[in-house]
């Protein structure tokens, strides 16, 4: 099976409940810096974690993303995007979420929706003032997770 | 009557792309739509999605997987001796199948008056386009090697049949056939393209198709896109045409663009273009183009 470190994107209280640290966290997402440029160009940890309370809020704003994430537990949410965004980076983290495809199986995200999502998050990566060329980096990392994240409802 | 049919779908085309949401399916892509800014293309001078010049593998519009997007255009280059009206619209089926149409008015100005014309005369002419994206997705596989590929079709239709044969064209109409492949290098920010176009369009069949000789050729066109950040582009185009005319001899097109987008749902394409010599002279002037899509 492939397994692909990922963010949480989608992610319910239920797929992020306390369980979810046995499950298999292999992060296999690729590691896209060699050094800690690219990490500091988000403002390191201090820097995700600001980037994923402002991305919260324009999810919970777009009626696209809404209905994924506002009876989700946020807090936990947002702490595992920044762990993963963090590894992502090459900022020495420990993803200890669940893989992507495990985790939005069933949901019913559509192709629309993870756009939806990418936009959402261009738009507080610009508000934290990143670097377009970073944000692009990180969105190339994260784009190929549609295939684990995009698939047809299930319940 | 003719005219009036074609001219009926164009406005319904263009009245459609630009007030999206009229029906069901186009008032819930108008909400949802998806991809990403400028990464749709803008319209191309015969209608379909890609550079100004340039053929694109993407789908016009902004729809996804069971969404349908659209784009309507107007664009307007200005020539050395001569200027360029095109104006049509686009329609994308689920990101898989793109129909357009487009209006091309091709202003002879004191040209037209050398050639016992008139001033001002126009050569006018319809292209009809059908695109079908074969594989791939030029911006989510980011992991892939592999680009978008598709295939398409445009049938063009000059009106100006007599004229066209006259400077020693075999036809005023004639089907061009291309192939096209795009990829967004989102780690670079840069957006590549590439086409194949078989085709006997003399000077995109302005000046008709063919001559007593010559037949389909495949031409190369070109481009990159450079995202300078998310709501504006800029980049290069080549684009190779025939030379079947004795009469005219005819060059490769270039151009230079920066593309704005200040919301989803518009953008302004503005470049340097030289489109070679066209009978009289090379042609350099400024194109601009507005687009509406969703």
């Amino acid at each position: 099976m492939k397994v692909v470190l990922s963010v949480a994107l989608f992610a319910s209280s239920f797929m992020l409940a306390p369980t979810a640290f046995a499950q298999n966290s292999a992060p296999t997402a690729p590691v896209i810096a060699t050094d800690q440029s690219l990490f500091n160009d988000f403002g390191g940890r201090d820097g995700l974690v600001l980037l994923m309370d402002d991305f919260m809020v324009n999810l919970l704003a777009d009626p696209r993303t809404k209905p994924f994430f506002e009876a989700s537990d946020q807090v936990r949410v947002k702490n595992h995007l920044v762990d993963q965004f963090c590894v992502i980076l090459n900022g020495g983290c420990t993803y200890s979420g669940r893989d992507m495809k495990t985790a939005h199986e069933g949901m019913g995200v559509n192709q629309a929706g993870f756009y939806a999502l990418v936009e959402a998050l261009q738009k507080s990566m610009a508000t934290r003032n990143i670097p377009f060329r970073a944000q692009n980096k990180l969105l190339g990392a994260l784009a190929p997770q549609h295939r684990d994240i995009v698939a047809p409802p299930t319940r | 009557m003719k005219m009036t049919v074609k001219n009926a779908a164009l406005a319904m085309l263009v009245l459609g792309c630009s007030c999206g949401g009229i029906t069901s399916a186009s008032a819930q892509a108008a909400n949802v739509s998806g991809r990403l800014l400028l990464t749709g293309g803008v319209s191309q001078v015969e209608g379909a999605a890609g550079g100004g010049l340039s053929t694109w593998a993407v789908i016009g519009g902004y729809g996804t997987q069971n969404q349908i997007g659209g784009t309507g255009y107007y664009t307007k280059v200005t020539l050395d001796d001569f200027n360029l009206t095109s104006f049509g619209g686009a329609i994308g089926i689920n990101n898989r199948v793109e129909f357009s149409v487009a209006q091309q008015k091709f202003d002879l100005e004191q040209v037209g008056a050398a050639l016992g014309l008139g001033a001002g005369f126009t050569i006018d002419q319809t292209t009809y386009g059908a695109k079908l994206r074969l594989f791939g997705d030029a911006i989510l596989e980011q992991d892939s090697p592999l680009p978008q590929v598709s295939i398409g079709i445009q049938y063009k239709d000059n009106e100006q049949d007599a004229l066209v044969k006259s400077l020693g064209a075999d036809s005023g109409d004639g089907t061009d056939f291309y192939i096209a492949a795009s990829k967004l290098y989102l780690g670079q920010s840069l957006l590549l393209n590439g086409a194949i176009r078989f085709t006997k369009a003399n000077q995109f069949g302005i000046l008709g198709f063919g001559s007593a000789d010559d037949d389909y050729s495949a031409q190369f066109e070109g481009s990159f896109a450079y995202l300078l950040n998310p709501r504006l582009a800029i980049g290069g185009e080549v684009r190779t045409k025939p030379n079947n005319l004795a009469v005219a001899k005819e060059e490769t097109a270039y151009s230079a663009f920066v593309a704005f987008a200040p919301t989803k749902n518009a953008s302004l394409t503005l470049a340097y273009a030289d489109l070679g010599n066209i009978v009289v002279g090379k042609q350099r002037g400024l194109y601009a183009s507005l687009q509406f899509g969703f």
